[in-house]
């Protein structure tokens, strides 16, 4: 069962993606979400054993490496923080495995779009399921790999080759400081084995490194990493970008699962990260940061999948900075609730696009809610989740993060409380801006479009309705278990708290209206947007007219991909040519050539000297006989 | 005599040698002679091949001694002998060769055609020099090896090579034979010092100290130009862009090993202080190579120039490895090796594949390949990932352990190193997305073929190895676990003996 889990969907990539061919799009495509639904089977049932059953296990399965010490063994870890991954990934995956029969059913390579999509999810069991840093790292990349590959699924367009490119490279600059950090963690605690680092963390607090504690060290370097492939504010830019995969893409990879692997590392982390207090205030900080820089740009997109990445890139800075006040378990429960809302937000919007035949602009929606009511009824639970509207999923993770911020008392959890609050305002603003454009008002898009609008079928509405029930019990449900009485004992161990961490338990006795709060603020930016979307329709553009700085700056998302380029793309290129032509081709190749020149001058100049002549010989011959004796005389005196 | 109870070392030699012999013998009309050429080179390389899997199965892995050894007096009197032997540093590197030899042979099955005879007779040439270089113990017989190598090469570069062949070849001979000749004034300075060219007598001998600076600078620049480091390789991307494809398999695959090999070999364990004291100069050239030169390949407009460049980055790591003297950096610096030796190898095949359809090697000549050959666009893409080092393929395994080691001697060393996993991917990524994405833009790539059941076959072994050597890399590192601990514990001892004798 536990190995099931993480290797029925590689089976299914392998089967699909080889047999493909003979296997035709039909078999592929179904064989693949058998082994998908094989595998949510035994998630669960490894979720029920081990977090409720509090049977926490290791599954070896063979020696990787074992170099002078340096020991790496590929194993399967099986406690509570890697069950409720396992259990979430494989169940929301399977969903998505079924939603994309129906969705890319039009499409020319079936069976590699789901060889790629069950490849991604047996990498991203194998990053939950690591027992040690460098496994941990090969799902890490094996992500980004399928990552690339969605993202470029459809490899002809040049927009979506230029974004897998951005994505696996940007991710690629957080894994070098994740391969620093694996490096450093070895030196500091001679092994990258979860066990024997977090066992020895306490000896470890004194080591200096180049001045500095090597545990924060680690911290930092490992929040680096996760930076990259969490999106977090810095490197965040290849994810709106990572729209242009197909949208099963967008809710499985950038929204459900993999984005969330930098906040799953920080809570793996947890033993080391509690005795790097420095480093997890600098977690705290970026990811309020970026949870209010994101939710801003979401407010002015007009790309439907684009608002909805952004409003990920920004609740996964929630996710952050619960983690940075020392609260893993908060994030956690917000990363498994998020999971849900979000899927199915994005495959709400998949659904839509599908409807309105490939159209994402929701300048060119509107006035459609009739035509679709089902997908128009997931939107709405998707977006009460999402802006935290009680009894809804996101209502009770959400407070939970805000108010463990509020009760860390310390300046980076009030800075996170209150950007966060900030941003939940504007979620909820731009959560209904995008329900009111896209579906009510007068229909913006052409005749032709909306004759064609038409429910989807129902292998993508039951994903979509099952995730909707997720999307509204997950926060009760769970709520006792993740962060509630029970959490001790629910988490067994898996989540480390120091003994000097009290912020959980002082979460749950903040003021009464810190809880109240993010409703409050929630429920004024869903006025706000009803006023200015659905009351007063002229007012946006004229506020956009009013200050067109400021919504230029948001509209391109703060000119951070015009400063990258600027700062890092351009001057490679020009580096990359000054090298080629004049550094190799001029300098490091002419001393040779040169060289080579002279000899062949020289010789030039020794063939004028044999002229073939008799006459000029024999004087030549004479003339060092000259010299000859000469010597000879002189010498002999 | 040895483990395998007959002189084994030199029949996987000389076998070859014998292959090119009998090839030479063979007359007839043009077709028949180049068909059998074929035939005789395949099965020699392939007979070779199985002969060399008897050191897989019977070398023993826990053991730092020489193995295989055998002994045959040759110049007495000058201490100097026929022997031959190999250790965990070198027998990866034979099976290497024989490995990639059959693959070039069929490699070069259809896309040589003239002077067939010639070619597989400088093939065979090719592969004993290099086993021999590979198992020779004796500094004498090294060298000959060491040299002998070049000439087949430079027949193959300057015969069957593109337009500008000669001036590569050239260029290549003139490099390697300059750096070459300081080895061999180190070689008689050893001898005169030692009496004996015995290369494990040599590593038992404390040269001075004095004496060890010098012996390394001629070691240096002998196999720094090998290797090649910056700023010594630009012979290294116009032999590849000239070199017909099997010879630019050989030439990444194997030759480029020979310096690094060397390194191993002689600096290291015969001259522990210089090394050390050498290291920095080393680190910084080696981080140099991996950043310039990773910038250089991102500009290139050549396929075959760009996996040129991206070696020399390679060898950067390599040669960081190496010189961190800890037990990770070595290990990774050999993984990285072979694993180079096997990913390099292939992509210069992947170029071959086109080049051998389109005759262009021009970058902007294609695009939407994968429309058309779904097939190779995978085998490229597998190859691609593991050029880049992802986890998983071949290329990992050997960089992680490098910039572990290093990073114990120094983080921002390892930190420059570790610059090469984002600039790698950058360039690596560049190419594929120009070759293999895209729209088809020329009518005339439409027509092209998918890969051919003999190119299927040759590339299997090669996916295969990636994929072994990614995911279980323990079977190849246990072969030089031992040889590298020997190798650690030896130069710490020499160091720390010299240290405790200065205080």
């Amino acid at each position: 069962m536990y190995v099931g889990a993480v290797f029925f969907p590689l089976l299914g990539a392998c089967l699909a993606g080889f047999l493909g061919r003979w296997l035709g799009e039909k078999a592929s495509q179904w064989v693949t979400v058998l082994c998908m639904a094989l595998a949510a089977a035994c998630g669960l049932g490894a979720f029920a054993e081990v977090a409720l059953g509090s049977a926490p296990g290791v599954v070896p399965i063979l020696t990787f490496l074992d170099v002078g010490g340096f020991e790496v063994e590929w194993a399967l870890r099986y406690d509570t923080l890697s069950v409720v991954m396992v259990a979430m990934v494989t169940f929301i995956s399977t969903l998505i495995h079924l939603y994309s029969v129906g969705y890319m059913s039009h499409d020319a390579t079936i069976p590699r779009f789901f060889a790629y999509l069950s490849l991604f999810t047996f990498m991203m069991l194998m990053l939950v399921t690591a027992d040690n840093l460098v496994q941990l790292f090969f799902g890490w990349e094996g992500v980004g790999l399928a990552s690339y590959l969605l993202i470029g699924y459809w490899y002809e367009r040049e927009s979506a080759n230029r974004a897998a490119m951005k994505a696996f490279i940007v991710n690629r600059v957080g894994d070098l400081f994740f391969m620093l950090g694996m490096a450093l963690t070895f030196w500091t605690f001679q092994s990258v084995q979860f066990d024997a680092i977090f066992d020895s963390v306490s000896q470890a607090q004194n080591v200096q490194f180049l001045g500095m504690p090597a545990l924060e060290v680690i911290g930092v370097l490992l929040f680096l990493g996760a930076c990259g492939k969490s999106a977090q504010l810095g490197l965040h830019t290849w994810l709106p970008d990572a729209m242009e995969g197909p949208t099963p893409v967008s809710a499985l990879i950038h929204a459900a699962t993999m984005v969330t692997a930098g906040v799953f590392l920080m809570a793996r982390m947890s033993p080391l990260m509690e005795y790097a207090p420095v480093a997890l205030a600098i977690v705290t900080i970026v990811g309020a940061a970026t949870c209010f820089f994101a939710a801003t740009i979401g407010c002015v997109q007009n790309d439907i999948k684009r608002i909805i990445a952004y409003s990920t890139c920004s609740q996964l800075g929630y996710m952050f900075f619960a983690a940075g006040v020392g609260v893993y378990q908060a994030a956690i429960f917000h990363l498994f609730t998020h999971a849900f809302f979000k899927a199915l937000l994005f495959l709400g919007a998949g659904s839509v696009i599908h409807a309105m035949s490939d159209e994402q602009d929701i300048r060119k929606m509107g006035g459609i809610w009739k035509k679709i009511p089902v997908t128009y009824l997931v939107m709405w639970i998707g977006s009460l989740a999402l802006a935290g509207v009680p009894i809804f999923a996101g209502y009770y993770s959400k407070d939970m993060v805000l108010e463990v911020a509020y009760a860390a008392h310390t300046p980076q959890g009030m800075f996170a409380f209150i950007l966060g609050l900030a941003a939940a305002f504007l979620t909820a603003f731009y959560s209904w801006r995008l329900l009111i454009l896209t579906f009510h008002g007068a229909p913006r898009a052409d005749h032709h479009t909306m004759e064609h609008v038409h429910e989807s079928p129902a292998v993508m509405l039951i994903p979509l309705l099952v995730l909707a029930v997720g999307a509204v019990t997950a926060g009760f449900v769970f709520y006792p278990l993740f962060v509630g009485e029970a959490q001790l004992e629910f988490w067994n161990g898996s989540i480390h708290t120091a003994e000097h961490n009290e912020v959980l338990e002082h979460a749950h006795h903040v003021p009464a209206w810190v809880p109240l709060a993010p409703t409050v603020v929630g429920i004024s930016g869903i006025v706000l947007a009803y006023l200015l979307y659905m009351a007063l329709p002229a007012l946006p553009g004229r506020i956009a007219g009013a200050v067109p700085g400021l919504y230029r700056f948001l509209l391109n998302k703060w000119y951070f991909d015009e400063l990258y380029d600027r700062i890092f793309v351009q001057p490679a290129r020009v580096l990359a040519r000054v090298f080629w032509k004049t550094g190799d081709a001029r300098i490091i190749d002419g001393v040779p050539n040169g060289a080579a020149d002279l000899a062949v001058q020289a010789a030039r100049g020794a063939v004028r000297i044999q002229t073939g002549r008799v006459a000029n010989y024999a004087f030549a011959m004479i003339i060092g006989l000259v010299l000859f004796v000469t010597l000879l005389l002189y010498g002999a005196r | 005599m040895n483990a395998a109870g007959f002189p084994l070392l030199s029949l996987i030699t000389f076998l070859p040698l014998a292959g090119a012999f009998v090839i030479l013998t063979i007359r007839g009309e043009e077709a028949v002679l180049a068909r059998n050429a074929r035939w005789t080179a395949l099965w020699t390389s392939l007979i070779n091949l199985a002969l060399s899997l008897i050191l897989w199965v019977r070398f023993d892995t826990a053991s730092a001694d020489f193995q295989f050894v055998e002994r045959l007096d040759w110049l007495p009197e000058f201490g100097v002998s026929y022997r031959m032997g190999v250790d965990g540093i070198s027998v990866l590197f034979v099976l290497l060769s024989t490995l990639l030899t059959p693959i070039c042979i069929a490699a070069s099955w259809e896309s040589v055609e003239s002077r067939v005879r010639e070619y597989m007779v400088a093939f065979l040439v090719l592969e004993s020099m290099m086993v021999g270089m590979f198992c020779a113990l004796d500094f004498v017989l090294f060298y000959i090896f060491f040299e002998a190598v070049l000439i087949p090469m430079f027949l193959i570069i300057g015969v069957w090579g593109g337009a500008r062949r000669v001036y590569a070849a050239f260029k290549f001979f003139l490099y390697t034979l300059a750096g070459s000749l300081l080895m061999l004034l180190a070689l008689l300075a050893m001898w005169f010092h030692a009496g004996t060219t015995d290369i494990p007598t040599l590593m038992e001998t404390a040269f001075p100290r004095g004496m060890q600076y010098w012996l390394f600078i001629a070691f240096f620049v002998s196999f720094a130009v090998k290797v090649p480091m910056w700023p010594v390789h630009t012979w290294l991307p116009d032999a590849h862009v000239e070199a017909p494809t099997a010879g630019s398999v050989i030439l990444a695959g194997v030759l480029l090993k020979m310096g690094a090999y060397g390194f191993l070999r002689f600096s290291l364990p015969m001259l522990p202080f210089a090394s050390q004291d050498f290291a920095p100069l080393i680190f910084a050239l080696s981080v140099v190579a991996v950043v310039y030169t990773s910038l250089v390949a991102l500009a290139q407009e050549d396929m075959k120039k760009l996996i040129a460049y991206s070696s020399v980055a390679h060898m950067g790591i390599v040669t960081l490895g190496i010189f961190t003297f800890t037990h990770q950096g070595l290990s990774g610096a050999l993984f990285t090796m072979l694993s180079h030796g096997i990913v390099s190898g292939a992509l210069f095949l992947c170029v071959g594949v086109l080049y051998d359809r389109v005759h262009s090697r021009e970058i902007l000549r294609y695009g939407g390949v994968a429309k058309i050959m779904p097939a190779y666009a995978v085998v490229f893409m597998l190859f691609t990932m593991a050029s880049v080092a992802l986890p998983g393929t071949a290329g990992f395994p050997g960089e992680l352990l490098v910039i572990v080691g290093a990073f114990q001697v120094n983080p921002w060393v390892a930190l420059g190193g570790a610059m090469g996993m984002i600039l790698g991917a950058a360039y690596m990524l560049y190419l594929y997305r120009r070759v293999i994405f895209g729209k088809i833009t020329r009518e005339d790539l439409r027509a092209l073929l998918d890969l051919s059941p003999r190119e299927m076959a040759v590339f299997a072994p090669l996916v295969l190895l990636t994929l072994w050597m990614g995911v279980y890399p323990t079977s190849f590192i246990s072969f030089f676990e031992a040889s590298v601990a020997a190798l650690v514990s030896r130069h710490e001892a020499a160091i720390g003996a010299a240290r405790l004798a200065g205080m």
